[in-house]
């Protein structure tokens, strides 16, 4: 059984060469060569070539027994490899919190992770570390965790990378989890990084849709990349756990299941103040900074149709009451009305809020790719064929100084009604 | 101080557009740039160099053209810079590429020792920021990412302060070096180079350094060493036009209550 | 301090570049400053390459640089408001090396051009802009760039600048600016098409290409002309004319090319194609009488700058290359003896003046007047040639002799017998 090189499609490029597990294939002058003796038909050559230039073949009508007794050999390797990674069990979510206040992506993994657990059959694990936080282990069963593997540690209390790196890692070798998510906040994706390299794995950056096939059990996990111009979906086959980092506020939060309860497995980890070459001096809270635009949640931004500085206070008070940030289109800037670190857009900062109040803004592209991404855009415009209402999710077409107030009142009057302030 | 600055040349992403019908990346005519958060890495090391005097090196993985956005360096202020190109890097993953340029760091270490490793906080065109954390891991020496200052250096006691920018605050940080930073766009302001150091920048000639000269396992480089790999390539879908929420211009209040009825039900806002 | 250099050549166009890439073989040390992102970046032509003339500076040039489409047939269209009388030139020896003239992109070809130059030992800066001239004792003796310790000092420089000729004027060279009836002011789109459609629409065989000049409704009477240029996968189209007149007539340059893509002779030949790009420019058309003075003390112009461009025979690309060569030689001369005063640098003039570059200019050097002041060249003679044809050609039951009459009679109607004799007389002199 052999891959077949198509030596008219083949371009002589090497990557298949790269590809082969097996060290089957070589460049030999302008075509690739298959070694038969070497090749298992696991067909990532096949995937990888970007010639189309070879393809799984028939199985010969007849093999010697030396064929034959190579073939088994290089199938036993395969089932080598398929061996190791069978020991890999559990899909692990990293518990984020920070003073005891958990980041909620780590409930919204927990929901994501019972859904593949369940397509899987395997079980849903919260990692959870820090100083005094094992009250946390209980929110974790009810958002659907079946077990957690809680770590104590007063050196623990402040994120620091390496002893946090250090505890995730042993507690990998130790548990060997299949999957292993992080939710791709600052703190996440700071650390996801420092575990896959110890693991000597695969880490994806930033998930927006996760699937698993249920054959492989291989984790597809897409996101964007070049600035958000393509997606991409990235699979980890051979090294575990299969890690990645996932967007906040993409996957939904579950219901919450109190009075639900599971495992507590308690680790003892062995850290030394020494070892740890970082402290943390002060926490400067900043609430509602435009240094912090390009993460804010929700922003309300104001444009050239609010016209003067002074109408500004509208804006702010919508902004206030969803516990927003303001923002600037350019002309706004450039009116004065606001510092260009307030400024959305091309020459301005990028923003994905959850939600984007875009208020007297007409929605020049230039404006566009500084938010095309929030997940929902809400226009406001006097002016009804300006091409912000082209892409907005919802618009509404009058004077912002009559329906910014009016929006700011009912949502005063909903939130509170809600109890959600 | 002798700080070694990573750097990548990178496609300009605000051009990058994909054929929706072939799902390939249209990159025809589209610039090759210098990582943006690179150029501010650079900028932070050389206002280092000249506040607490050293030298800056700058180290790249890339091929042959990437010697441009070394000459970029120089034109800032870098003193030196080294290319690590190979056909065998071709198709590296984060891991890989972690792996490449720590031993090229490792190297220069080896002849003169490195204070700090500093990178921009991710490439545009990957969007991981894996490869800074990475690379310190390897080199064994602490990280702090997402550095929007450097305050202090005390060359006496090795320490560095820093403010790291987190969600919505920002964590004052002391740490002893060596150690790697990553550093977000409003660390600095890249300076526009003056005359001299353009004209150095466009004479200079990297160092090239290949897989053989660096000594590197075939096995962590490469498609060989990356774990992860590319099953699908495909266009983002297009945001389409939404609803016009009626009686804007003569009924406002009744608009806003929808609209408002609307973001609260798909719990955008309650999601807190 | 900056070091000092034999040559500073300010501009990388295709002047600038020729003349550095000529200094630097010769061993001069040359820098070349760019405002522009890279060389080409900042540069507009319809346009048309010729190839003997770049050759003189990059023999073989066709064989490796990044041109569109060769030329085998340039097409002239006389055009009225829906009809056109046309002439052509089609030759198959021109669809073979080395071939007689190519269209070309100028972001690609000047960026090629430049890595030429580079590669040959310029010392390219580029986002650059030069802001003034340095001048010591009533010479010339460096520039004055806009970056930081940003002067830089040479024995010769040379403003390839172009039609924007602001240095040339500062350095006293052109005494009264630029005037309105010395430019032209021209506007382009790029339209995409696939290959095989232009090969199809316009009669060729893969990588050949056409061009049309197009003369009359295109400029709405003004003195100009329109132009389609066939690429590799799009079509040039544009038009520009005399500054002064539009300024007069209240007309912007983008009216005049949506209604030359809309003139029923052009519209399909654009058909399903897509804009991929929109530029403008400004081009020399004063001739002779606009040239400035061209050289001083320490100082040579070369190209746009310097009012290089005839406009009746589409020449300016070529005018530029040569006389930036024709500059390099004499620095290069000048070097040898070690003088760069005017008297060394002279002897540029004198090489231009027993050239095609100065001949030519001389030769057309009343036309342009004559046809600022005499409109109906552009306006009503297109119509009574397009009348005439269409009389001609119209086959009804009027005998021949009384058809050749009303064309006579319609043609004196509008401009007397008498007039049309001087027109012809004059229109024969001004173009030698």
């Amino acid at each position: 059984m052999t891959v077949r090189v198509i030596e008219k499609n083949c371009i002589a490029c090497g990557l298949c060469v790269q590809a082969c597990p097996f060290e089957a294939l070589e460049v030999k002058g302008d075509v690739a060569v298959v070694d038969p003796d070497k090749c298992t038909n696991c067909g990532d050559c096949v995937e990888i070539c970007p010639a189309d230039a070879l393809a799984l073949d028939e199985p010969p009508k007849e093999m010697t027994k030396k064929e034959i007794k190579s073939v088994e050999d290089n199938e036993a390797a395969a089932k080598e490899i398929k061996k190791e990674l069978k020991e890999y069990n559990g899909i692990w979510i990293f518990i984020e919190q920070m003073d005891g206040k958990p980041a909620p992506v780590s409930w919204e993994l927990l929901g994501e992770g019972a859904r593949l657990a369940k397509q899987i059959d395997t079980e849903l694990v919260g990692v959870l570390i820090g100083d005094k936080v094992a009250s946390l282990a209980g929110e974790a069963f009810s958002y659907g965790a079946d077990k957690v593997y809680l770590v104590e540690n007063p050196l623990l209390k402040n994120y620091v990378t390496e002893p946090y790196t250090k505890v995730l890692v042993n507690l990998c070798k130790k548990y060997k989890p299949e999957i292993f998510l992080f939710g791709a906040t600052s703190l996440g994706r700071d650390i996801a990084g420092a575990v896959a390299t110890q693991l000597q794995t695969g880490l994806t950056a930033d998930c927006t849709e996760l699937t698993v096939d249920e054959s492989s059990r291989y984790l597809m996990q897409t996101r964007p990349a070049f600035g958000g111009n393509i997606m991409a979906t990235i699979v980890c086959r051979h090294r575990r756990p299969q890690m990645a980092t996932v967007r906040p506020r993409v996957m939904s939060m579950p219901e919450r299941q109190d009075g639900r309860t599971g495992e507590i497995i308690r680790e003892d980890m062995d850290l030394k103040q020494e070892e740890i070459l970082t402290r943390i001096i002060e926490v400067i809270e900043e609430k509602g900074s435009a240094v912090y635009l390009d993460k804010a949640e929700i922003i309300v931004a104001a444009g050239r149709g609010i016209g003067s500085k002074t109408n500004l206070k509208v804006i702010e008070e919508l902004s206030e009451v969803l516990g927003g940030t303001v923002a600037a289109s350019r002309a706004a800037v450039e009116a004065g009305w606001f510092e260009h670190t307030y400024q959305v857009g091309q020459t301005g900062v990028t923003v994905r809020p959850k939600v984007y109040f875009a208020v007297g803004i007409s929605g020049a592209i230039q404006h566009l790719v500084g938010m095309q991404t929030s997940d929902v855009i809400v226009a406001i415009n006097n002016d009804p064929d300006a091409p912000i209402f082209k892409f907005a999710t919802f618009g509404i077409v009058g004077d912002y100084a009559t329906v910014v107030p009016a929006l700011t009142g009912e949502f005063k009057k909903r939130l509170n009604e809600e109890g959600l302030r | 101080m002798h700080i070694v600055v990573c750097v990548k040349q990178v496609p300009d992403t605000t051009e990058v557009r994909v054929d929706p019908e072939t799902n390939t990346l249209i990159r025809e005519g589209v610039p090759s740039i210098i990582n943006p958060y690179d150029a501010h890495a650079v900028e932070a090391a050389v206002s280092l160099k000249e506040k607490y005097g050293g030298k800056v090196t700058v180290i790249s993985m890339g091929p042959p053209q990437a010697e441009e956005v070394m000459r970029r360096s120089i034109a800032i202020g870098a003193d030196e810079g080294i290319l690590l190109s190979d056909r065998n890097f071709a198709g590296s993953d984060t891991l890989a590429t972690s792996y490449i340029l720590a031993q090229g760091i490792q190297r220069v270490s080896d002849k003169e020792p490195v204070d700090l490793v500093l990178c921009g906080k991710q490439a545009i065109d990957g969007d991981t920021a894996q490869v800074g954390p990475g690379i310190a891991v390897r080199l064994n020496i602490p990280q702090l990412t997402y550095v929007m200052e450097i305050e202090e250096v005390d060359l006496e006691s090795k320490e560095i302060i820093v403010h790291r920018k987190l969600e919505d605050k920002k964590v004052r940080v002391a740490c002893r070096f060596p150690a790697l930073l990553t550093v977000v766009r409003d660390i600095n302001e890249i300076r526009y180079s003056s005359l001299p150091d353009l004209i150095k920048s466009a004479r200079y000639k990297p160092k090239l350094w290949t897989q053989k000269e660096l000594g590197l396992d075939l096995q962590q480089i490469g498609l060989k060493g990356s774990p992860t790999s590319v099953s699908k390539i495909f266009a983002p879908p297009q945001r389409s036009e939404g609803e016009i929420i009626p009686g804007g211009q003569d009924n406002p209040n009744e608009a806003a209550k929808v609209l408002v009825q609307k973001l609260l039900s798909t719990k955008i806002i309650a999601n807190k | 301090m900056t070091e000092k250099f034999d040559v500073i050549v300010v501009g990388a166009g295709p002047a600038g570049i020729s003349t550095a890439l000529t200094t630097t073989k010769a061993g001069l040390n040359t820098i070349l400053i760019e405002r522009g992102d890279f060389p080409g970046s900042k540069n507009v032509m319809g346009g048309v390459l010729y190839r003997h003339p770049t050759e003189q500076i990059v023999p073989e040039f066709y064989k490796v640089a990044p041109l569109e489409r060769h030329i085998i047939e340039q097409r002239m269209w006389i055009l009225d408001e829906d009809s056109a009388v046309t002439l052509g030139y089609k030759a198959s020896r021109y669809g073979a090396e080395p071939y007689n003239a190519f269209t070309v992109l100028r972001a690609r070809f000047d960026r090629w051009l430049a890595t030429q130059a580079v590669e040959a030992g310029v010392l390219l800066i580029t986002e650059t802009v030069v802001e003034d001239l340095l001048i010591e004792n009533d010479r010339v003796v460096g520039v004055r760039t806009g970056r930081p310790d940003g002067d830089v000092y040479g024995n010769v420089v040379v403003l390839a600048e172009g039609v924007n000729s602001i240095l040339t004027q500062k350095a006293g060279l052109k005494k009264d600016g630029l005037k309105t009836t010395e430019l032209a002011v021209a506007v382009k789109e790029v339209i995409g098409l696939p290959k095989e459609k232009i090969e199809d629409r316009f009669n060729l065989e893969q990588g050949q290409g056409v061009t049309i000049e197009l003369v009359g409704d295109s400029t709405k009477g003004m003195v100009g002309t329109g132009f389609i240029y066939t690429n590799t996968d799009s079509i040039s189209v544009g038009v520009g004319a005399l500054l002064s007149q539009m300024v007069r007539k209240e007309i912007n340059p983008n009216e005049l090319l949506e209604h030359l893509k809309n003139h029923p002779m052009v519209r399909p030949l654009l058909e399903g194609g897509e804009t991929k790009e929109y530029l403008g420019h400004m081009i020399p058309e004063g001739g002779y009488h606009s040239i400035p003075k061209l050289y001083r003390d320490g100082l040579l112009v070369v190209g746009d700058a310097a009012q290089f461009v005839n406009g009746i025979h589409r020449e300016g690309s070529n005018m530029a290359m040569l006389s930036g060569k024709m500059a390099a030689e004499t620095i290069i001369d000048a070097h040898k003896m070690g003088e760069f005063d005017e008297r060394a640098l002279s002897h540029y003039e004198k090489t231009l003046e027993n050239s095609f570059i100065l001949k030519d200019l001389q030769k057309y050097q009343n036309a342009s007047e004559l046809f600022e002041t005499h409109d109906h060249f552009f306006s009503l003679y297109p119509q009574m040639i397009n009348k005439a044809a269409h009389e001609f050609t119209t086959i009804d039951s009027i005998p021949k002799k009384e058809k050749q009459n009303k064309i006579l009679k319609d043609i004196t109607a509008q401009r007397s017998k008498f007039k049309l004799i001087k027109d012809m007389y004059r229109g024969w002199r001004v173009m030698g």
